[in-house]
């Protein structure tokens, strides 16, 4: 169960002065219930990836299959599969055009024809899911929050019960807080078996939570693996825009010194290792 | 659905003669050439216009396909006129259709019709492929400054030109992203009745228009914190000069102006008295 992308190549304004290459040929496989990050500089074509997880750009060169099923744009089964794979747009907020929050969270459900009970159990599942006060649900959306906003918007493409669930940077604009109470619900949501894909450009959220980090540079995919290995990648191959967190180029620059730890282990881990040598220093 | 690829008639920039030109030159000029090709009434008359159209790659650095293809979203338009024309026109009888008749005065003042909207179009459309949109509306405001004295806010329509004119791909590009987004959430704006269909664009229209008053909101605040008052006497930081080779073209356009409109009236005397000799 997987989305695979094979060898995806997409530009904009094809035969115009204007033409643009956004991806040039992108392998990429989302299993279920892993955590991937997408990360890169801007305009390295991320946004343009994640569109093509959805089916809402089909490749120019190259396929996209979503559980072993080859799609084509334009086809009934696209429209299905957009079912499966959810999309949280940048700034999803500015997709709001219902009265109330309900409304707003009840679109995509009734999209695909849910009803009654099962429409109610929908949004409070997804209500629950994305950790949105249910009081809220009678607002106005264009009255809540920044932060309140984008878990509004979260909660809309959760109701639709995706499997996949692709986010194009979810943490722009939230403060710490709001970032790590998002990243914590996205992990409860990997947890129960959903494949989350972010996209960002933030690499120590990156680092922290995903199981897999793909680097992008211009529309090709430059590196590809864990964190861990991402981060040693990345500290000998700087990728323009795509700075190590100060922990990890700080514990890159210890290993350098022979002292081992962990590219993404936090400060702790950091202090305990330099304890540690310098206790065998002594 | 497809939004924000058709450059039609958007501006290309360039650095061509006729890129570098005074926007006043332009405007006045291609004024005066559309006035002249509407006097064109036969179908020789369009000759010189051809060759016209024909340096105009050369003059402007854009592409014959590109020229030509500026016309096309008025060539229904054109088809219909020519048509009305053909059925229309009485004279001479040449063939029936029911009750339409087609007459030889009906097929030359159907081309002649037809060549002249789709010279017209493309003639406005070279003006606006090579005069960016800041130029077109400074050029507008000092063309039409002498109507300020009549109390019409001129400089405030002519910013408001720039403006719309600035915002129109961006409002596109808004549009396909907020489709695309309601896209992802289900929304179908391709089946079901024609209430349906319409029903759908809700989704669409709402964040368009939030989105659109989000926008001038601040761009009000912006301008506003720059100082800008309406009314207010702006200087310029590139004033529009009207150079020598402004003057040049000008009279090469007026010059071919008034010989299209002389090859019109001259041209079936001559024709006449050359049958004449023979
Ligand atoms: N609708 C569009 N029309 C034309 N070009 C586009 C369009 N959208 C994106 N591009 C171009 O494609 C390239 C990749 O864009 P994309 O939006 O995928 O980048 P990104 O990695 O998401 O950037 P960001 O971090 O700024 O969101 C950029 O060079 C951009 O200019
Ligand atoms: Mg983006």
């Amino acid at each position: 169960m997987s989305i695979k992308l094979d060898g995806v190549s997409y530009a904009y304004n094809v035969g115009t002065p204007a033409e643009n290459v956004a991806l040039d040929g992108v392998s990429l496989v989302v299993e279920r219930g892993e955590w991937l990050s997408i990360v890169g500089h801007t305009g390295s074509g991320k946004s343009t990836l994640a569109q093509h997880l959805n089916l809402l750009l089909s490749p120019q060169s190259g396929t996209v299959s979503v559980d072993g099923e080859l799609v084509q744009i334009g086809t009934k089964a696209a429209r299905g599969l957009r079912r499966k794979v959810g999309l949280v747009f940048q700034y999803p907020e500015s997709q709001f055009f219902a009265e109330t929050v309900r409304d707003e969270i009840e679109f995509a459900p009734s999209n695909w024809g849910v009803k009654g009970d099962d429409l109610k159990s929908c949004v409070d599942e997804a209500v629950s899911a994305s950790g949105l006060d249910p009081a809220l649900l009678a607002a106005n959306p264009f009255a809540l929050s920044g932060g309140q906003r984008r878990r509004a918007a979260i909660a809309s493409v959760l109701a639709m019960r995706p499997e996949y669930l692709v986010l194009d940077e979810p943490t722009a604009g939230l403060d710490a807080a709001g970032i790590r109470d998002l990243t914590g619900m996205l992990s409860d949501l990997r947890e129960r078996g959903m494949a989350v894909v972010q996209v960002t450009h933030d690499l120590g959220v990156a680092l922290e939570r995903s199981d897999r980090v793909l680097a992008l540079e211009r529309g090709r995919a430059v590196a590809e693996g864990t964190p861990e290995e991402i981060a040693s990648y990345l500290a000998e191959n700087p990728v323009k825009g795509l700075l190590l967190p100060p922990c990890a180029s700080f514990a890159h620059r210890l290993r350098s010194r022979g002292i081992n730890v962990p590219l993404t282990s936090g400060a702790a881990a950091i202090a305990e290792a330099v304890e540690k040598a310098r206790a065998v220093m002594r | 659905m497809k939004f924000g690829n058709t450059s039609i008639g958007q501006f290309i920039p360039g650095e061509s003669v006729i890129h570098l030109l005074d926007p006043r030159c332009k405007m006045i000029g291609t004024f005066v050439l559309l006035t002249a090709l509407f006097m064109a009434g036969a179908p020789w008359d369009f000759v010189p216009w051809v060759f016209l159209l024909a340096a105009m790659p050369r003059l402007s650095r854009i592409s014959m396909r590109a020229i030509l293809r500026s016309g096309r979203p008025v060539l229904f338009l054109v088809m219909f006129t020519m048509l009305l024309n053909v059925f229309w026109t009485p004279g001479n009888e040449i063939a029936r259709l029911g009750p339409l008749r087609i007459t030889e005065e009906g097929i030359v003042s159907a081309f002649c019709m037809g060549v002249r909207l789709y010279f017209l179009v493309v003639f406005a459309a070279i003006l606006m492929m090579t005069t960016s949109p800041m130029a077109f509306s400074d050029g507008l405001e000092r063309i039409l400054s002498p109507l300020a004295r009549l109390g019409l806010p001129v400089s405030e329509m002519a910013m408001m030109m720039t403006i719309a004119l600035r915002f129109i791909p961006t409002l596109f590009e808004e549009t396909d992203r907020i489709l695309k987004a309601q896209m992802s959430r289900g929304a179908d704006f391709e089946s079901g009745s024609m209430i349906k269909r319409a029903r759908s664009f809700i989704p669409v229209l709402v964040p368009l228009f939030v989105l659109v008053f989000a926008r001038a909101e601040n761009l009000a605040v912006a301008m506003e914190s720059r100082c800008y008052v309406p009314g207010g006497h702006r200087s310029r930081m590139r004033p529009l000069v009207w150079e020598a080779r402004d003057t040049k073209a000008m009279s090469c356009m007026v010059a071919f102006a008034v010989f299209s409109f002389l090859w019109g009236m001259c041209l079936p005397k001559i024709a006449s008295i050359c049958l004449d000799m023979l």
